[in-house]
């Protein structure tokens, strides 16, 4: 299509403002707090497995109820283990993302249940061809750096081997990194790790470059999900990523308060991952978190409050004494129509991650708390992004850009229109892609749109006229196989 | 006799979770009537802060604290109440529990303690709870209507399960689900008879499915 721009690469945010939200004081006192439940209260771990490999590593297991304790020096020496720094690979090689602590990157969001139809408006359930059309629309978006989820569930295929069918659909309609949270057993993180195989080409090959990771959920509050850690396992066996999210609920999966909030979250972000790196020291894993507060009146999930905000960046700065990189839930609003509401929750959640350092963030593109998929809300996400993203920047102050000899030059009652200075700098300043800033009349001629219609056009274009980078045949025959062969194991068993 | 049941009403309403079970002990030993403790003293507290949650006057933790206290009120009073064979009034008992494969438990916890408010007898088999079980709970409790959560949209096709057991083995309750993927066209699909969005319209749809239509 015409109006479509050539792809172009990933853009990260580089973060040159930052923001305390903690003092060292702080932190350490929820460090040491967590570290408290950890080794006395303990963590749920339902899975033998699990609990046999942090009994031989000095744990107290009660295996009946299925409670590890983790005592402080095992907790720090395995987390000590963990890479600092290490890559999200991806089926296009440019599009492979460096988690090195400097740069932050956006994903779609995850897992949601229905989709506002492009064409019609109407509300429906999703299907796999959403999980394919929303990975090319996050394909071409600059600021979309991976797929997370699937964006929404393939609900038109059989559950046992949805998960599958999804990541050959994410694959196929992105070449950047793919970040599943629906591996939760054993069976299906091996067969992710097939198809995965059949792309990349040998088991180093993918450990040099996972082009997926792994995300799990915890089980708040002090727990994990069997399944869940058994996958991780697996992939983590296989250098494959991975990370667990907890989601604490003040007043509901924790305590009321932000700080004890933050207790229940360090401990269920820690928890799992002591248990990899116990496993497999000096696996790729990531902490990953979307704390919230219950709404008193509903108990629903708000994905945008206040404490929600404070909440984000806090738990950054928890992450940064560990040294490892976090994964933050924002843009998770609860307004049910891409509006105000909207705007408001996913600017706050994203500016104060950003500011505080997070590495990933999941992510854009849905509204009623993570359970609609908008593709206008998609795009408009995205240009929220590049508004953090220019803010996070900051201001550059060198000779350069304080310009005293233009200023200068131009003097008293002259203006910088024509200035090599300011054409030099053109680039710098940040452009719209969706805010309307047309005159008046200019805007009520063109029939008074707003960025919703500019976001819906440009969502059709790219579905239209952007053609993602081709799986090989070779490789998509591949996949149908390991398709099929799961199938017949998955649907046996479960 | 009177502060008896003062005392009974305020640590419901106040939700002293811990000092129910005590407050129902002192008044059994002052040798009051149990099921005169449950109506006069327990519930009334708790229908009077389900009514000041439905005014926006009081939260959802104070109404699950108000409810647990009950809950720890009766444990007590049960038995008693079993030895003179009353069975104390409520508008039914509800069977409730989250599907087998989902552990997602907040929604059905607040559905469960709405219904306790509204003044249904509530059972909560927890989460991740298999067909086979549902079935043999209801088998033994008679339930009115059996209530299903599920969160996932792999999980839902589990209520379905749960449904065609509950049919075949002729158990008589109605059967309601809830959770976010669930939606009314399926719950028709499934066979349920009925569906609710959320805690307050589940009440509602308790209400009608009992027979006592929407108050
Ligand atoms: C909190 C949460 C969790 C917590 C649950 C903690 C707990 N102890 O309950 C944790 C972190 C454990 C979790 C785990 C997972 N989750 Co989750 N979770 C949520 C979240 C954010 C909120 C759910 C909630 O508590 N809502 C608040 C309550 C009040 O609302 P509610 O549950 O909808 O209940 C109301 C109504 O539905 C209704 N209702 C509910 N039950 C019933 C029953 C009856 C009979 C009736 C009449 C009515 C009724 O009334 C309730 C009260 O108003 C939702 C997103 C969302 N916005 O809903 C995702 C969500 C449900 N989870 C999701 C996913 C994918 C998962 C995981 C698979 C992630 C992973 N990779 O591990 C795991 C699955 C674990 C498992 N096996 O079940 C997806 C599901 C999407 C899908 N496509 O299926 C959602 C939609 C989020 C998303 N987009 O990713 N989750």
């Amino acid at each position: 299509m015409s109006r479509l721009h050539p792809r172009r690469s990933v853009r990260p945010i580089r973060p040159r403002l930052s923001l305390d939200i903690l003092t060292g004081k702080d932190v350490q006192a929820i460090h040491e707090a967590a570290l408290r439940v950890l080794s006395e209260t303990g963590v749920r771990f339902p899975s033998d497995r699990a609990l046999g490999i942090l009994a031989d590593a000095g744990c107290e297991v009660d295996h009946g109820r299925q409670v590890a304790r983790i005592p402080p020096d095992v907790a720090m020496a395995a987390i000590g283990r963990a890479p600092r720094r290490f890559a999200l690979g991806a089926r296009d090689p440019a599009d492979t993302l460096d988690l090195d602590g400097e740069h932050c990157y956006l994903s779609t969001d995850g897992c949601g249940i229905e989709v506002y139809d492009l064409e019609t408006g109407e509300r429906r359930r999703s299907t796999r061809d959403d999980v394919y059309r929303s990975a090319v629309v996050a394909d071409y978006l600059d600021a979309i750096a991976f797929y997370w989820g699937p964006t929404v569930s393939a609900q038109d295929v059989p559950p046992s081997t949805r998960p599958l069918h999804e990541l050959e659909a994410a694959f196929l309609g992105t070449s950047k990194h793919v970040q599943p949270e629906t591996i939760l057993s054993a069976p299906v993180a091996r067969w992710c790790v097939e198809m995965a195989l059949a792309e990349v080409g040998t088991t180093a090959e993918l450990r040099r470059r996972p082009i997926f990771s792994v995300m799990q959920c915890a089980v708040d509050p002090l727990g994990q999900d069997g399944g869940s850690l058994e996958a991780s396992l697996v992939a983590a066996a296989h250098g494959i990523p991975t990370g667990f999210m907890p989601m604490p609920m003040s007043c509901a999966t924790a305590p009321a308060t932000v700080a004890g909030n933050l207790v229940v979250t360090t401990v269920d972000a820690l928890a799992p991952l002591i248990l990899i790196q116990l496993a497999h020291p000096g696996a790729p894993v990531f902490f990953a978190a979307a704390p919230t507060v219950m709404d008193l009146r509903t108990g629903g999930y708000t994905g945008g409050s206040p404490e929600d905000y404070l909440l984000g960046g806090a738990f950054n700065q928890i992450c940064r004494f560990y040294g490892l990189p976090l994964s933050m839930g924002a843009m998770a609003t609860g307004a049910k129509r891409p509006d105000w509401q909207a705007a408001l929750d996913n600017s706050f959640s994203t500016l104060l991650p950003v500011l505080t350092g997070t590495a990933m963030l999941t992510g854009a593109g849905m509204l009623n708390g993570s359970k609609i998929l908008s593709y206008q809300q998609l795009v408009m996400d995205s240009e929220i992004y590049s508004v953090v993203a220019k803010v996070a920047e900051g201001i550059r102050v060198d000779a350069e850009t304080l310009a005293v000899e233009t200023i200068q030059r131009v003097g008293p009652e002259g203006n910088y229109l024509a200035q090599p200075h300011t054409l030099r700098h053109l680039g710098d300043i940040w452009r719209p892609t969706v805010v309307d800033r047309s005159p008046y009349e200019a805007w009520e001629q063109g029939g008074g749109r707003g960025a919703y219609d500019v976001a819906a056009d440009l969502a059709r274009d790219i579905l239209a006229g952007h053609r993602p980078r081709e799986v090989e045949p070779a490789v998509r025959r591949e996949w149908q196989r390991i398709l099929a062969a799961a199938g017949r194991e998955l649907e046996a068993t479960g | 006799m009177e502060h008896f049941y003062a005392e009974m009403y305020r640590v419901v309403y106040e939700g002293e979770v811990d000092a129910a079970g005590p407050a129902a002990e002192r008044a059994l030993a002052a040798g009051l009537d149990p099921l005169e403790c449950v109506n006069r003293g327990f519930m009334r507290a708790l229908e009077q802060v389900g009514r000041e949650f439905g005014a926006g006057d009081k939260f959802l933790p104070e109404l699950v604290a108000a409810g647990e206290a009950v809950q720890r009120a009766l444990a007590v009073l049960q038995p008693r109440l079993q030895e003179s064979g009353i069975r104390r009034e409520s508008l039914g008992l509800v069977l409730l529990g989250t599907v087998e494969g989902d552990i997602h438990e907040i929604g059905k916890r607040i559905v469960g303690a709405l219904l306790a408010a509204a003044g249904f007898e509530v059972v909560d088999l927890g989460v991740d709870v298999p067909a086979a079980r549902f079935l043999e709970r209801a088998r033994e409790l008679r339930p009115a209507i059996v209530g299903m959560s599920a969160l996932l949209t792999t999980t839902m096709v589990r209520q379905r399960e749960v449904i065609a057991a509950l049919r075949r083995e002729n158990v008589p309750a109605r059967v309601m689900v809830g959770g976010a993927p669930v939606t009314p066209s399926w719950a028709e699909e499934i066979g349920a008879d009925g569906y609710a969005e959320d805690a307050s319209a589940a009440v509602d749809l308790a209400r009608q499915l009992v027979g006592g239509g929407k108050q």
